[in-house]
């Protein structure tokens, strides 16, 4: 188990150097790059351009300076936002609690909602009650999120109406500006947000709960336990459930990430100050030190997630880490 | 028995049976049609803007009314379409041509061309899709693209299509290892088949079918990647209409004009989910050993 760990960590750490490498070269060889935001300026002359160049290092070759950022990365250096100066790092941790909140209240309802429904679908496979579930299962998989979000502010923040005549929910921002804190409040503005994202995750995670339960359910263990005569609920909770579980846990390890990166669509149509709107409103205004402190961090918790995976299946399956 | 009836019928005969797959294709087939004969349908000329018409609801003189520049959705929605779904396309046959190619030589080659092919496969897996494709279309933005122009849906669609084939080359390569040692490739090998022969005529028909749908899933993730980085604005850029950019500018004027948000969108999920249904009934014709519900 120990070499297994040893050499697929390696191989982890390998990867994350070549998708650094890549994502440095991508950035870099954009024309302007990193010097867009200062060029737009009208008061730069050329002299002051070439200078703030020098200072920035991008006189050095793309090589180089892949060496001197990855350097200052390791030691904890990821450089400053181009447009407000702040470090990177500290931009991010403003905006991480609240993609956190979103993100795991996202994923507490997803699986609140998807398990049970796909369970219940899964044991009476083919009734009305399974077509319609995973008739909306399908559509939701195949719905493009943003419009979904539109949608959802039509109905609840324009056409419909509280008895107060303001919209029925707030279709932007995490609070009503102006006005003291009050919890109802915030979670008024993150029942829209959390509808858009669960909708449309809790429809895939459905549609492997079935199938994962689909595929248990048939095994000669489960036809023991019936046999020996326990209670339907308990056959299906405590034997069947267990096993199908396994595919889901999977499906989660794999969307770990997306905690830290948040939901871009969401987030922008909803002005979610979480790191998915930092990222786009970075990569709008050319911010390339924060796009490339985004884009290493994801790429190393993807990466890392992959890993998660890996090992669990191999503590699973003694096959794997022997190969 | 039915031994007389040839594979294709038996095909076509599973591919019946399951209606939502008709029902998609049917619509798949009839919008393809508006957006191919796009000036048929509509008198309107989609760039043509009048800033007294602006925001119009819908009426006789126009089907689905007018956007924020008085421009006639209907007449947009029609040319748009041609781009949405040319993107797709484009993008399909990158992404699975790529893919198809890695997975048929990491699987048939094996040893270190698998090793490399597979460390790129996981490598181009690690990187985060939807973030990726936003920095490069923020490179393409800035290039000065002499070769395509303004508003040109090829590069976004190579790049697209770049970003996608790592599913495939996964599923091609499984598919190979299990073909290759057959006897007919054996038999090929034998008489001095070279492995090019191989390879085209007798691995690759018979890995066809799960090729087949993993680009109509392939196609319709093209088109909501598309419409999604349009939306954003990191797409095909403006004013050429596509079905995700006529949303970029919607969300604020939704009190005015929701239904500038509401058709574009609606023609998105159709087409998306249409093609989905029809990949859920090929899947089922051509292996029927499997069974999605």
């Amino acid at each position: 188990m120990t070499t297994y760990l040893l050499r697929r960590l390696l191989q982890a750490v390998l990867t994350l150097f070549v998708v650094s490498l890549i994502l440095f070269g991508l950035i870099s060889v954009t024309p302007g790059g990193f010097m867009t935001v200062y060029a737009e300026k009208s008061d730069m002359t050329a002299a002051d351009l070439a200078r703030i160049r020098a200072n920035l290092g991008l006189d050095d070759p793309v090589p180089i300076r892949y060496v001197k950022w990855l350097g200052n990365l390791l030691k904890g250096d990821w450089g400053r936002s181009l447009t407000s100066k702040r470090p990177v790092l500290e931009e991010i941790g403003s905006r991480l609690p609240n993609t956190l909140l979103l993100m795991s209240l996202m994923l507490i309802c997803t699986l609140l909602v998807a398990i049970p429904l796909g369970i219940l679908s899964a044991i009476r496979q083919y009734s009305w009650l399974d077509n319609v579930l995973t008739t909306i299962a399908f559509a939701g998989q195949s719905l493009p999120v943003f419009w979904f979000g539109l949608l959802l502010i039509i109905v609840f923040s324009v056409l419909l109406r509280g008895p107060d005549g303001k919209p029925l929910l707030p279709g932007s921002g995490m609070y009503t500006l102006g006005e003291p804190f009050s919890l109802w409040d915030r979670i008024r503005h993150l029942i829209l947000p959390v509808t858009m994202l669960t909708f449309v995750s809790a429809a895939e995670y459905m549609r492997y709960m079935r199938s994962a339960m689909l595929d248990v359910i048939h095994e000669d263990y489960i036809r023991t336990a019936r046999a020996k005569g326990i209670q339907e609920w308990v056959v299906i909770y405590k034997h069947a459930l267990r096993n199908a579980i396994i595919p889901l846990v999977t499906l989660l390890s794999l969307d770990l990430p997306s905690l830290f990166a948040g939901a871009l669509f969401t987030e922008t149509i909803f002005a979610w100050p979480g790191i998915g709107r930092l990222y786009f409103t970075a990569a709008l205004k050319n911010d390339y030190p924060l796009v490339m402190a985004i884009l290493t961090i994801y790429s190393a918790l993807i990466i890392l997630s992959n890993l998660l995976v890996d090992l669990i299946y191999a503590m699973l399956d003694p096959r794997i880490r022997l190969s | 028995m039915k031994d007389s009836q040839s594979p294709w019928f038996l095909f076509v005969q599973r591919f019946r049976k399951h209606t939502m797959a008709l029902v998609g294709m049917v619509i798949l087939v009839s919008i393809t049609i508006l957006v191919a004969f796009a000036p048929f349908f509509t008198t309107h000329d989609p760039m043509q803007q009048n800033l007294l018409n602006r925001f119009q609801p819908p009426s006789a003189t126009h089907w689905l009314g007018t956007d924020d520049l008085g421009r006639d959705l209907w007449a947009r929605i029609l040319y748009g379409g041609r781009i949405s779904l040319s993107v797709g396309l484009l993008a399909m046959a990158v992404s699975i041509t790529l893919g198809s190619l890695i997975g048929l030589l990491a699987g048939y080659f094996g040893g270190w061309v698998d090793s490399v092919l597979m460390r790129t496969t996981e490598i181009f897996l690690s990187i985060p899709r939807l973030f990726v494709l936003i920095a490069l279309g923020m490179f393409l933005r800035s290039l000065d693209l002499s070769m395509f122009q303004a508003g040109s849906f090829i590069p976004i669609a190579l790049v697209i299509g770049l970003l996608s084939w790592m599913g495939t080359a996964r599923m091609v390569r499984a598919s190979t290892l299990t073909v290759r040692e057959r006897e007919y490739v054996q038999a090929c090998r034998a008489l001095g088949g070279s492995h090019r022969r191989i390879l085209l005529r007798h691995i690759l028909p018979n890995i066809a079918s799960p090729i087949i749908v993993s680009a109509t899933l392939g196609l319709s993730g093209a088109i909501i990647s598309e419409s999604g980085l349009s939306y954003l604005g990191f797409g095909v850029q403006l004013p050429t209409p596509t079905w995700g950019n006529m949303l970029s500018n919607t969300q604020s004027q939704i009190t005015t004009a929701p239904w500038a948000a509401i058709f574009p969108g609606f023609m998105i999920f159709l087409v998306v989910i249409s093609i989905n249904y029809i990949g859920d009934g090929l899947r089922d014709a051509l292996d029927p050993r499997h069974h999605s519900r």
